[in-house]
């Protein structure tokens, strides 16, 4: 009888080329997400070296961080021209390099189009048991779907391009497992900020986490890699959820995805991939799932999460001293005071969209909350930036576009966009943003913006009452 | 990567914890195509508030960063291991560090070195009117004052840093074992690799 395996010992273990006398394994990886931020001087690094890409077939890229949400094409169908030459200049660099590589390119104005983290799934280019790497953070999500994924730097991005590999260390791995059911209009953002609140943004750090229980299984594939996503919020490299039908049902005739008896002996092959019985875990933390209510954050660290029927919490409340000092920096940044109700706190704008709240069912949510309703007057701009091409036409197809345009947003093309304002849209300065990203660290949304993490329906909710606002109130 | 044997010089006593890749570098910054002149990004918000270590003249010419927990946290940007290298910094001591700076730093031969807090404060102190040194062969951090920290480091990483190895040459050297995996694979998965969309 063999040991039992996590999912993660399995993946990893399927995937070392060569392992080293002092722990360093070659790992061999199996897909490569690109884009326009952290690829230029892996490129510039291969054509200095003489190196081509080994893999080109493994690797897939898409400008996302830069891109404008405004459109592409004129009404010639000619490009519009990016305003900030140091943009279009990132953006040129992909469009020249891909090519140049060998390396399959989705265009900005190709209806596939969209944020790495969303095309990756939507295309079947992730699958479970792969290792798949992309140079952003939030590479994370993919674990939703039972892959071991990760972000990582330009010079690995070079590494891999090089050579399909990476020389990596094991990580630990942690067990999260989620009791019970969630409360009714609790969505998958609340538990992952709940989680983070719980185990703090260093709380992962040199894990692996999986994410356990019912929950999880119950949970739709969109869910999952909301939950996912947030990993690296908690420190952790990666995530993972073990795969199950409704991942096969997910990715069953994605375009990248296996066909015929190959989708066949794929599936069996991932269905041996979830962790064994009794496989052990470094660390295991138990959530309650009844203890998760509708969530935002207060200050300027993924960590510092308060239900939106909760007050902004005393820095003295802290235990550690420099936790207390950074309550502090946070709070005069935030311009919130001790004890303030979050439910009184009144948002000037309103970002719906980033790889972690951009899919189909997060715009089926907010939407939801705002038909037949308008946001209200003191918000000033409100956005919806769906994550992909596809993710935009599904959304028009099931006219959720004028549900949002009829309350008063703006109905964007997809990218990344408001997450961290590398494109033209950002938070003024001492503005507040209800926003379904996955940062409120300070000036990530714009010099001086003032970020409270929540889920879609919940920004929804904020747009309709113009302050922070529990959505089971409107959705009764 | 040039061998990194010692780094020895003052140190900027900045302390705080979870400094995120965003405070290193802010966006803004990230829209090159070059890994040089970040320097100029490097903390710019922190470097906007008045009495900020990085303009202190007492810490001019300063190599070594003394930060808190979980120092890097945040996003893959490499921009802020560049920037850090292109503002002088070589070494950086914190308690802990996010998994995906420190491998950042690694690839670009700033030290991340991680030591128990209670070093932390000590070297708190003495950066404030002395210099501090690195050592890699010792795998220490000393002061004037006689102060001896040890500290671990993966070995692998030792030794490249030590050595200035080019880690894809490194890999390249096994170019063998990555073809035999692949033959593998593709004979016993073949549908592990993506059709065409």
């Amino acid at each position: 009888m063999t040991e039992p395996k996590t999912l993660y010992e399995k993946i990893w273990d399927a995937h070392v080329v060569d392992q080293r006398d002092d722990g360093t394994a070659l790992i061999y990886i199996d897909r490569h997400l690109v884009h326009e931020v952290t690829s230029p001087q892996a490129f510039e690094g291969l054509r200095k070296a003489g190196r081509t890409v080994r893999r080109p077939d493994l690797t897939l890229a898409v400008p996302d961080h830069n891109l404008p949400t405004t459109a592409r094409l004129d009404a010639n169908g000619n490009k519009i021209p990016i305003a900030d030459p140091q943009s279009a200049a990132q953006l040129e660099a992909l469009e020249a390099n891909a090519p140049a590589f060998g390396i399959e390119y989705i265009g900005a104005s190709d209806i596939k189009q969209g944020i790495v983290h969303v095309i990756g799934p939507e295309q079947g280019f992730t699958l479970p048991g792969t290792t798949l790497v992309c140079g952003d953070s939030h590479t994370a999500a993919h674990g939703a779907l039972g892959a071991l994924a990760f972000g990582i730097g330009t010079s690995e991005v070079e590494h891999v391009l090089a050579t399909q590999t990476l020389q990596l260390t094991r990580s630990k791995s942690m067990e999260i497992r989620v009791e019970g059911d969630l409360g009714p209009g609790i969505s998958p953002k609340d538990l992952i900020l709940h989680i983070i609140g719980v185990i703090g943004t260093a709380g992962g750090t040199g894990f692996v986490i999986e994410y356990r229980g019912k929950v999880f299984e119950e949970m739709s594939i969109e869910g999952r890699l909301t939950v996912s996503n947030m990993s690296i919020e908690a420190g952790a490299r990666a995530g993972l959820i073990a795969p199950d039908q409704k991942t096969f049902d997910y990715l069953k005739g994605r375009p990248m995805a296996p066909k015929g008896a190959d989708w066949d002996a794929a599936v069996t092959y991932w269905k041996t991939l979830p962790s064994d019985d009794g496989a052990k875990f470094d660390k295991s933390v138990t959530i309650d799932a009844a203890d998760v209510a509708p969530t935002v954050t207060w200050g300027t660290s993924p960590e510092d999460v308060v239900p939106v029927s909760g007050h902004v919490p005393e820095p003295e409340s802290f235990t550690d001293a420099s936790k207390q000092d950074a309550a502090r920096k946070s709070l005069d940044y935030m311009g919130l005071e001790p004890g303030q109700a979050m439910g009184d706190v009144a948002v000037e704008n309103i970002f719906i969209g980033s790889c972690t709240n951009s899919r189909i069912e997060d715009m089926r949510a907010a939407a939801a909350v705002l038909e037949g309703r308008k946001k209200a007057d003191n918000v000033k701009w409100a956005i919806v930036v769906p994550g992909s091409g596809l993710v935009k036409v599904q959304a028009e197809k099931e006219g959720l576009d004028r549900i949002f345009v009829e309350a008063g947003f703006e109905w964007r093309e997809p990218g990344c966009s408001a997450c961290l304002g590398m494109n033209p849209d950002k938070v003024p300065a001492g503005e507040r943003c209800a926003s379904t990203s996955n940062r409120n660290f300070v000036g990530r949304q714009g010099p001086g913006a003032r970020t409270h993490l929540m889920s879609p329906a919940m920004a929804a909710a904020a747009a309709v009452t113009g302050k922070l606002t529990d959505v089971r109130e409107l959705v009764k | 990567m040039k061998p990194v044997k010692q780094v020895e010089g003052r140190a900027y006593p900045f302390g705080q914890k979870n400094v995120d890749t965003d405070v290193i570098i802010p966006a803004k910054w990230l829209k090159t195509i070059s890994r040089d002149g970040l320097g100029e990004g490097a903390f710019e918000t922190v470097r906007a508030q008045d009495g900020n270590v990085f303009d202190d003249p007492e810490y001019s010419g300063a190599n070594i960063l003394i930060a808190g927990d979980n120092f890097g946290c945040g996003s893959s940007r490499e921009h802020a291991a560049w920037a850090m290298d292109d503002m002088g910094i070589k070494a950086v001591i914190a308690p802990s560090f996010s998994d995906i700076f420190s491998g950042n730093a690694f690839k670009n031969g700033l030290l991340a070195i991680a030591l128990p807090q209670e070093a932390i404060d000590r070297l708190m102190e003495v950066a404030k009117t002395d210099p501090i040194t690195v050592d890699m062969e010792s795998m220490s951090v000393t002061t004037p004052f006689q102060d001896r920290f040890t500290f671990e480091m993966d070995p692998f990483r030792h030794q490249c840093l030590s050595e200035g190895t080019d880690e894809i040459d490194l890999t390249l050297a096994k170019s063998d074992a990555i073809e035999t995996y692949e033959k593998r694979i593709d004979s016993a998965q073949p549908w592990n690799n993506p059709q065409a969309a």
